[in-house]
């Protein structure tokens, strides 16, 4: 089971909201499917993300990848040490593997909880 | 989707399966990195049943195979295959195949690309009509294709095979009994190391395939997906239809000028010639390296300056260098190795060097 205390999209990212903010980042199965990950490009900190449009990309040796944002609002804090760190997101894509933390003003519609992403996986697995 | 005997081994293996050319094959087993550095090292396992495979034989074999394509079959002896291009009358290529005589000298046996076997059989029927005495045998179904490569797939394969291995010469080939079954094997591949393709009946296939892994057991033999198999013959130099060659390219374009021999009347030789005739070409197809991250991708961009000079042909990251490393046509001018270039990604321009091909040779 993945983490409860967050939010995913179909596309596998995931957002975990304390107060105003929201943490963002990637789940495991998306670091799975990617494999051999080589380049992250996130934005800069005061940049604005909207829900649903890309945020960043993410390239691994067999494809490059955009990361949507589960959130709107503006970047307040990016995990700079991620791109020259890309194994932390094999090892803890949940926690030491955070992308980008957001003060939102908004969130997508089309959010799961950690059971329907579960079921999401499932059925892409058959 | 068309499967390979093999399917129901790769998906107990969890394999990530994709679509290649109509048929379901694996992509990976592992991380593409390390089944690319397994090969290097000791010896991968490849499922190759995609490949087209088809049998040519009657009085007039040989003579059909001098208008199919581009390599002098009189000049191929028995057991020996050659590497050959079949062209439309304009001599843009058809798709690139390997040309193998029968070892008994009865006929010859061609592997073909997946995504362009249809297209083939049919050339081959058509061209076949000008003989009297010449039979195509799409043997794809029948028979199973499966590789092993790397250093140790000599050691490995010994025990399989009554087959004198020592005595198989590159690009040779040879028919007998493998694991127990009547079949052939040669000693070729598409990943620039030693190794041997088999060409079995398809039972023989999988009892093969088990064999291979339990003799290489102790060698580290594990099963290699396509993935690992496209940056190897990436690194290796070796074309890949599709990518460095296609439907626009000659032979000559591509530097594969070996491959085509003037001494018999083929179909697109007089454009050939006619290319030859008008000097050398604009164009050449070079090798790029970058170190930085982004891995340059087929249909990227080539720069210089603010100047598109070309496209990328093929691209990866190359776990042998450890450099991405690229394949692009670029005009002469451009061509020379140590010219500085840059590919362009959503993000920007990335710094790339013009090299020679190939980016690896392995020590014989």
């Amino acid at each position: 089971m993945r983490p409860n205390d967050r939010k995913y999209l179909k596309s596998h990212e995931w957002s975990k909201t304390e107060g105003d903010t929201a943490t963002v980042g990637i789940s495991d199965f998306a670091v799975s499917h990617l494999s051999d990950l080589v380049f992250l490009d996130l934005p800069a900190v005061g940049s604005a993300v909207t829900a649903g449009e890309p945020f960043g990309e993410i390239e691994s040796v067999k494809a490059v990848s955009d990361i949507y944002s589960p959130v709107s609002g503006e970047v307040v804090e990016v995990n700079d040490d991620l791109p020259d760190n890309l194994d932390t997101l094999n090892s803890d894509a949940f926690e030491a593997g955070w992308m980008i933390k957001v003060k939102l003003s908004g969130e997508s519609g089309e959010l799961m909880d950690a059971a329907a992403y579960e079921e999401l996986l499932k059925a892409e697995a058959d | 989707m068309k499967q390979t005997v093999l399917h129901s081994v790769h998906e107990s293996l969890g394999a990530r399966m994709v679509d290649f050319a109509g048929w379901s094959m694996p992509v990976q087993y592992r991380s593409i990195i390390d089944e690319a550095k397994l090969v290097r090292e000791r010896a991968g396992l490849f499922d190759l049943g995609h490949m087209g495979r088809v049998r040519i034989c009657g009085p007039d074999a040989e003579a059909f195979l001098q208008k199919l394509q581009t390599n002098d079959a009189s000049k191929i002896a028995p057991g020996r295959i050659r590497y050959a291009m079949i062209l439309n009358a304009d001599g843009l290529t058809q798709d690139d195949i390997l040309v193998y005589r029968e070892p008994a000298d009865d006929g010859f046996f061609l592997v073909i690309n997946a995504g362009n076997s249809d297209r083939d059989l049919g050339i081959m029927r058509e061209t076949a009509k000008g003989f009297a005495n010449v039979e195509v045998i799409d043997q794809t179904e029948e028979l199973g294709m499966i590789a092993i490569q790397g250093p140790l797939s000599q050691k490995i394969t010994s025990e399989l095979t009554d087959i004198n291995l020592g005595e198989l010469k590159y690009y040779a080939w040879a028919r007998g009994n493998i694991c127990g079954f009547e079949g052939a094997m040669s000693r070729t591949g598409y990943t620039g190391e030693d190794g041997f393709e088999f060409y079995l009946s398809q039972e023989a296939t999988l009892a093969t395939w088990q064999k291979l892994l339990e003799l290489g057991a102790g060698d580290g033999l594990l099963p290699c997906g396509l993935g690992a198999r496209d940056i190897l013959r990436l690194e290796a130099g070796m074309p890949l239809y599709g990518h460095e060659i296609d439907e626009s390219t000659t032979p000559y374009d591509a530097g594969l000028d070996f491959a085509v021999k003037l001494t018999h009347d083929f179909t697109g030789r007089a454009a050939l010639e006619a290319q030859r005739a008008a000097g050398e070409t604009r164009r050449k197809l070079v090798g790029i390296t970058s170190s930085e991250r982004r891995v340059p991708r087929q249909g990227y961009s080539l720069h210089v300056g603010d100047k598109e000079i070309g496209k990328v042909c093929s691209g990866g990251a190359s776990p042998t260098l450890g450099l991405n490393i690229a394949t692009g046509y670029l005009p002469l001018e451009f061509a020379e190795p140590g010219t500085e270039i840059t590919f362009a990604t959503r993000s920007g321009q990335v710094p790339a060097t013009v090299v020679p091909l190939p980016f690896y040779k392995r020590e014989r």
